[in-house]
């Protein structure tokens, strides 16, 4: 299979279960709720390290938020529940109650819930006061900007998390460029994220190492330096590869995205540099869905 | 036939107590069933075809046309359906209700909505005294559900609140959330009577104007915008346009945190002047 000239290889992504919420965050101004988004995703790229996955899912107008103030929607995955619950409650808490003139919403109606405000009213020391508006329950804590407003509890979901496509080409700037327009196309749709930074990871990993107690290292069969001293599964073309990881909702949700990502990847043709998409898996062994690129792009 | 009419043919001469005309029994009942219903009258009993007529009604649930403030308990425990008083109702209007919706579309007596549990009670006109309130001896009032009325409180309106929101239109008699434990009451009238928030512990009163004559153990925080009013608002707004045109005027809020002889973290909130 190829689409403009870009050869699409015949395998698969290999993608995991996980437990994943949506937060709404809103600020007196887009920008400051940006920078609550901003601090509360940052060091959230992998759960190999940084406990949880998590990334921007869109922007809100004022008239789609809870506050009417503008938002940023956000939405974090984790290995477990136990896992979400303490990366909600350390990361809110760290950067949003943090953040001037924030306040955080539950983004997704789930029947599984996980405490939030119900955690950070401590933070309050008996001044915090409760507000049930609705079926919904609020925490008032009082900081010294006025107060933080802060849902009680926020809706838990099962989730997909490890969806990904890796981009061979022919050069650093042209793999740079297949990437960005891959990103575009794929921040316009809901329910996914890509947790690394601008969505796109260069240091795709394999699993262990010939270090002891290194659970991960460089996936060397896709480094174009490495092409003579180690299996490679690069084209002798190849002087580039970047990785798209992408965690949703659903596998539907992750499907969409590979799908809308590579069709814009491979959208500039062969003269684009871009030889060849492909993607990372675990001989099927390990994740419950995968999602084969012909099946994809058919 | 989807609903229920009784009509009131026969006022009764003393106290009617309607607790068990509630819409959720009376689903499926035959009109003959409904109309051997016995209902405590004094010191007698009546049947419920002794006092109505019953027909059929195209609108959903019962309605009590002719209502009468002697007619009391209406809707008491109701926990379904809907329940509509076409006239006045008596006391104890939706005591300890914990779902549907109860309307009376003219005055209600005292107790109106007392240890309310959940639903929504509406009142067009004026309620009596202890409106959400607890019943005497008892130490919580309402603990949760919406009061809406459209007219008039009387004294100590949400005596002992638990939780659960309160939102009157009109004005109110003195002792407004006396000894409030939680929740939010809402008086858009400009009157609230003397002594707003006697003894209350924690809980919300949401004044459009500041009261007139304060506790002393009231003490002023500054006026200051508060985030959760941009929700409540937008939830009451589909239930009030009063509401909804002055919700503009209460984004900036002035606040007294009281009563300090009662731990003092309740809070007056009065529309800033």
């Amino acid at each position: 299979m190829n689409i403009n000239g870009v050869a699409i290889e015949d395998t698969f992504a290999e993608a995991f279960g996980m437990r994943a919420t949506r937060l709404i965050v809103t600020a007196d101004t887009a920008q400051w709720a940006e920078t609550a988004a901003r601090s509360l995703t940052g060091f959230a790229t992998s759960v190999i390290a940084c406990g949880c996955e998590a990334g921007i899912e869109r922007y809100l107008a004022p008239a789609a938020t809870p506050d009417a103030r503008p938002g940023v929607s956000i939405l974090i995955f984790a290995v477990n529940s136990k896992e979400l619950q303490k990366q909600l409650q350390l990361r809110v808490g760290q950067c949003v109650l943090t953040t001037l003139g924030s306040a955080c919403f539950s983004g997704l109606d789930a029947p599984e819930r996980v405490k939030l405000g119900g955690q950070l009213r401590y933070f309050g020391d008996g001044f915090q006061i409760a507000k049930k508006i609705g079926e919904k329950r609020y925490w008032r804590i009082p900081v010294m900007d006025g107060e933080f407003l802060c849902e009680d509890e926020v809706g838990m979901t099962r989730a997909v998390g490890g969806g990904n496509f890796l981009i061979l080409a022919k050069s650093r700037s042209a793999a740079r460029a297949a990437a960005e327009r891959a990103i575009g196309a794929m921040t316009k749709l809901p329910n996914i994220v890509m947790p690394f930074p601008g969505g796109v990871v260069r240091s795709g990993s394999k699993i262990g190492s010939k270090y002891k107690g290194l659970p991960a290292s460089t996936n060397d069969a896709f480094c174009p330096t490495l092409r003579a001293e180690t299996a490679s599964k690069l084209p002798s073309e190849a002087a580039a590869v970047l990785e798209i990881v992408i965690d949703g909702l659903t596998a539907e949700d992750i499907a969409a995205s590979m799908r809308a990502g590579i069709a814009a990847a491979c959208s500039a043709g062969e003269s684009g540099g871009v030889l060849r998409i492909t993607a990372g898996n675990y001989g099927g062994k390990l994740g419950q869905f995968k999602f084969h690129l012909h099946e994809l792009m058919a | 036939m989807s609903g229920i009419l009784l009509t009131v043919t026969r006022p009764p001469r003393q106290r009617l107590d309607l607790s068990p005309l509630l819409p959720e029994r009376l689903a499926g009942a035959t009109l003959e069933a409904i109309g051997a219903i016995e209902l405590a009258c004094g010191n007698r009993r009546l049947r419920v075809d002794e006092v109505f007529a019953l027909a059929p009604s195209e609108s959903a649930g019962l309605v009590i046309r002719n209502g009468d403030a002697k007619l009391d308990h209406v809707g008491h425990e109701m926990s379904a359906g809907e329940l509509t008083v076409e006239g006045d109702a008596g006391a104890y209007a939706g005591l300890a209700m914990t779902g549907g919706r109860l309307t009376i579309r003219g005055h209600a007596g005292p107790f109106a909505g007392a240890a309310m549990q959940g639903g929504i009670l509406e009142i067009m006109g004026n309620a009596g005294d202890w409106l959400g309130g607890g019943l005497p001896g008892e130490r919580r009032g309402m603990a949760g559900g919406l009061i809406l009325l459209r007219g008039d409180a009387g004294q100590r309106a949400g005596d002992r609140q638990r939780r659960g929101i309160i939102l009157i239109e009109g004005n109110t008699g003195d002792f407004l959330g006396a000894r409030m434990v939680a929740g939010t009451t809402i008086v858009l009238g400009a009157e609230t009577g003397r002594y707003p928030g006697f003894a209350m512990k924690r809980g919300t009163l949401l004044l459009s104007r500041r009261p007139r004559q304060m506790l002393p153990t009231f003490t002023d925080a500054g006026r200051h915008e508060l985030g959760f009013m941009n929700l409540l608002t937008a939830y009451l707004a589909p239930h009030s346009v009063k509401l909804a045109a002055v919700a503009p005027g209460l984004m900036e809020l002035r606040r007294f945190t009281g009563d300090a002889a009662a731990g003092g973290k309740g809070e007056i909130l009065a529309a800033a002047d």
